[in-house]
């Protein structure tokens, strides 16, 4: 064996004669099922790739036949998936590199998605799989390597290798490139060993950096895929294919693909630098943006703003890192957010007072570590993010979830005997950095933050005597996952994103604040209703492809804004044309012509993953419930602190408050607020298609083509006619 | 550095150039493949060509795009993966893509042209150096 060193076993191999790709598509799954240690190749047919498209739609698929209505996150049938999607691989157009993990989730017990950069999809496509699935738990730790040059697939026992994802990713690089120029054709996927002994581990999905001549990370970070993947025993998914070239996706139409690719980058070239300048300072620049509009999370989501913020903004951040550098972290995306700092060192953990690189922190990162924990020092936050990525942990999961526990901290529901000795006050860089080597370390009070919210209120009531009303008021989560940094309590039709976004409340479903609180585009329930059933669908299809949400709308052409009325801008129909465009020329279909086209595509997967919910025992209208604190003021503390903006909209509501308390205000305007919340819930079900419970309706799976045996069995289990 | 440079008052416009350019790299007559184009709009004549100033080097992915021994900006065909970002960023429109391959053509300063042109338009000329990129800095060690 080529690739083995002394000492490696082979528990199991495959091979395969590599499928070209045709247009978008290698037309086949694999599936390695880890108690067995079997590896077979599944095929993909024309009904799955017309229904589910690839990606998401093809890892929830894939997934809705492997579990039982029963399987936990925990059981061997519960799998591990990721897949790119037809346009998934693209060169020529930025943001064409994403992979869509999904799992059954430890946190929510029910589906779950999640997006991540990096090599790891459009390889893996290359050497011939539109997605990987794996099941099963090993009996010892494995390494599993695709080789998609010589058609082979291997199951290796890993009994020594480390799992911290600084050092893994990079050993395996050398191990499985055979000169230095193919390192780049190698990419793994790892967790760490927070993923272990947390329920928010993550994915690691790695590129080498020609430049820096270092591996770098990106993350599938929500829902704790991590775990799941650790819990398999997996220490690594490693994919390596040579021969990248601008038609290896074998478009049907390259000349188009080429024509709107090069269009792109030549707006982003001209474009970025006077909009967000992501290539100057990725997502970083939001923090300001957040902090400016009282948006950003401060002291678990209470407030929207600090005086202390600026200490956060990108210009604390870009100093820290290395430009001039095209930092896509796939080929041709020119958007190039993946910003890294190559030489920082660390003041605590494994690594004190070495010099490391790490990838930059994103926007979530530093609200949800940063202000949401009143750490306003920059150097902790990239601390954090060293740290989160190497043991492989959520930093927004972890962010939210020690926020939670700060609050609980200075309600007197923690203390230091709880914790450990740790003073978990609002801002104490020192003791978060700490929570976070224990989680690791599977030590102290860190493993109980790594459960997350939803089960610390269960532990903080019944260990405690919490109030569980109060808990559940703070708690920033929604069916077990934990919030996004964005503060949602002026904007309902975010409450609504959030709310009944399918895996939890995540903003890559809609992000709808200034559209919405700012710019009132949408005014009545039925305008928030289409943009609640517009955004979810429009950006589910970027999961079904392959593709990256940013090049949509964090740059814009020139005239976007000139050219057409602020709710039609909001689409940016240009770039809604590319990406017709662009799936026209790869997959062939001339079936699709208009936006509309899009939306209907995502539908069925977006469905079925609702559907999903309600078979794991989830999916209907309790459970798109959401904590109070991110529909508006839970304390009078926080009612005060914007008091004319509350008694004012108490005024325009025609809620007489005249001469009542703080507390009673606050009563008010949450029964006010409640209201409309069920209300926004009405108008989406049913623009959606589902029934006031929030189930699809059995005319609208017909109508999107999933009415298969099972699911009509579901929805009659569930009274849906 | 070797970069071709363009006398407009001195061209006759019938673009025999662009049709030596094609013919000395693609093997054929096609105005779409040359890498010079002669340009001319309300009696100004202008000619797009590569300066050599090399910022596509900065935004290659992978080091494809070089500068050789004298001067040239060059595209390494093996390494180049087709993502079109040096079109696109190109502040002249020099680099150039045709669909009939994935990889990205510019002048390269050869000379053909220079030497059929009748007018005496074109000629390839020693400038000083371009700063150097960000790119050619790290690779000296200067970052």
């Amino acid at each position: 064996m080529q690739h083995q060193c002394a000492g490696q076993r082979l528990l199991a191999e495959y091979r395969y004669e590599p499928p070209r790709v045709a247009r978008g598509y290698a037309n086949q799954t694999l599936y390695i099922d880890l108690s067995s240690n079997t590896i077979t190749a599944r095929p993909v047919d024309d009904q799955m790739k017309r229904t589910f498209i690839g990606g998401r739609g093809f890892g929830l698929w894939l997934l809705w036949q492997a579990v039982k209505d029963s399987t936990r996150w925990d059981d061997p049938e519960n799998e591990v998936i990721l897949a790119s999607g037809p346009i998934g691989g693209t060169t020529t157009y930025p943001g064409a590199g994403k992979s869509i993990a999904v799992s059954i989730s430890p946190l929510t017990g029910s589906v779950i998605d999640s997006n991540v950069g990096g090599y790891f999809g459009p390889l893996l496509k290359f050497a011939g799989w539109d997605a990987i699935e794996v099941q099963g738990i090993a009996s010892e730790e494995v390494i599993v390597f695709i080789d998609g040059n010589r058609g082979l697939v291997q199951i290796l026992a890993a009994p020594d290798e480390p799992t911290d994802s600084y050092v893994l990713p990079e050993q395996l690089v050398e191990r499985f490139a055979s000169s230095p120029e193919q390192r780049r054709a190698v990419s793994s996927v790892t967790a760490g060993p927070g993923a272990e002994h947390s329920l928010m581990g993550i994915l690691n999905v790695s590129f080498y950096d020609v430049r820096r001549q270092f591996v770098r990370l990106k993350q599938a970070g929500r829902g704790g895929i991590g775990t799941v993947f650790r819990h398999k025993r997996i220490k690594a998914l490693v994919v390596k294919y040579e021969g990248i070239k601008g038609d290896s996706n074998a478009p049907a139409d390259y000349a188009d693909l080429a024509a709107v690719g090069s269009k792109m980058h030549h707006e982003i070239c001209v474009q970025d630098p006077v909009m967000n300048d992501m290539r100057g300072g990725g997502t970083t620049m939001l923090t300001r943006l957040m902090n400016d509009f009282d948006l950003l999370p401060v002291h678990n989501f209470r407030f929207g703003s600090h005086q202390q913020a600026p200490r956060l903004y990108k210009s604390e951040f870009t100093p820290y890192f290395s430009l001039g550098i095209p930092d896509g972290c796939w080929y041709g995306c020119t958007l190039a957010c993946a910003r890294s700092v190559d030489q920082f060192t660390p003041r605590t953990g494994p690594y004190k007072d070495q010099v490391v690189h790490v990838d930059a922190p994103e926007y979530e990162t530093v609200a949800g570590i940063g202000s949401n924990c009143g750490i306003f020092d920059p150097h902790a936050v990239l601390e954090a993010n060293f740290y989160c990525d190497l043991y492989g942990l959520d930093t927004i999961s972890f962010g939210t979830s020690l926020a939670f526990a700060m609050e609980c901290y200075e309600a007197g529901i923690l203390n230091r005997e709880r914790t450990g000795g740790l003073e978990l006050h609002f801002g104490n860089a020192d003791a978060m950095l700490e929570i976070l080597h224990q989680i690791a370390a599977n030590e102290g009070f860190g493993p109980t933050v790594g459960l997350g919210v939803r089960q610390m209120k269960g532990i903080f009531a019944e260990k405690y005597g919490a109030d569980p009303q109060f808990l559940q008021d703070i708690g920033m989560e929604c069916k077990g996952l934990e919030y996004s940094e964005y503060v949602s309590k002026e904007s309902i039709a975010q409450q609504g994103g959030y709310g009944m976004a399918n895996k939890g409340p995540q903003h890559d479903e809609a992000w709808l604040i200034f559209m919405d609180a700012i710019n009132k585009q949408i005014p009545t329930f039925e305008d928030k209703a289409e943009a609640l059933h517009y955004f979810p669908m429009f950006r589910t299809w970027f999961g079904l492809n392959g593709l990256c949400k940013l090049p949509w709308n964090d740059v814009e052409p020139a005239d976007n804004k000139k050219k057409h009325p602020p709710r039609v801008a909001a689409r940016v129909p240009e770039h809604v044309d590319n990406y017709i465009r662009l799936f026209r020329a790869v997959t062939g279909r001339t079936d699709v012509n208009e936006p509309e086209d899009l939306i209907r595509m995502s539908e069925p997967a977006y469905n079925l993953q609702r559907l999903f919910n309600l078979r794991m025992g989830f999916g209907t209208r309790e459970h798109d419930a959401i904590p109070y604190r991110s529909m508006g003021p839970v304390t009078s503390e926080e009612y005060e602190s914007r008091a004319e903006r509350y008694d004012a909209q108490l005024k325009e509501a025609g809620i007489d408050a005249t001469g009542q308390t703080t507390a009673q205000k606050v009563q008010l305007l949450r029964q006010h607020r409640e209201q409309r919340y069920q209300q926004l819930v009405d108008a989406v079900y049913k623009r959606r298609g589902w029934t006031p419970e929030g189930i699809p309706t059995a005319e609208t799976v017909r109508r999107l083509g999933i009415d298969f045996p099972d699911v009509q069995d579901l929805l009659r289990r569930h009274g849906v006619r | 550095m070797k970069v071709l440079v363009f006398s407009p008052e001195l061209c006759d416009i019938q673009r025999g150039c662009e049709e030596t350019c094609s013919r000395t790299w693609f093997k054929e007559v096609n105005h779409e493949k040359s890498a010079i184009r002669i340009l001319s709009a309300e009696g100004k004549v202008t000619a797009s060509i590569c300066t050599q100033c090399g910022q596509c080097i900065d935004v290659c992915p992978t080091l494809a795009i070089q500068r050789d021994k004298r001067g040239v900006v060059r595209i390494n065909k093996d390494l180049c993966v087709g993502c079109l970002s040096c079109v696109g960023f190109c502040p002249y429109g020099a680099m150039r893509i045709h669909p009939d391959s994935t990889v990205p053509f510019k002048c390269v300063a050869c000379g053909s042209c220079v030497k059929t042109c009748p007018t005496g338009a074109l000629a390839v000329v020693d400038l000083p150096d371009a700063p150097l990129t960000a790119t050619e800095k790290r690779h000296r060690g200067e970052v």
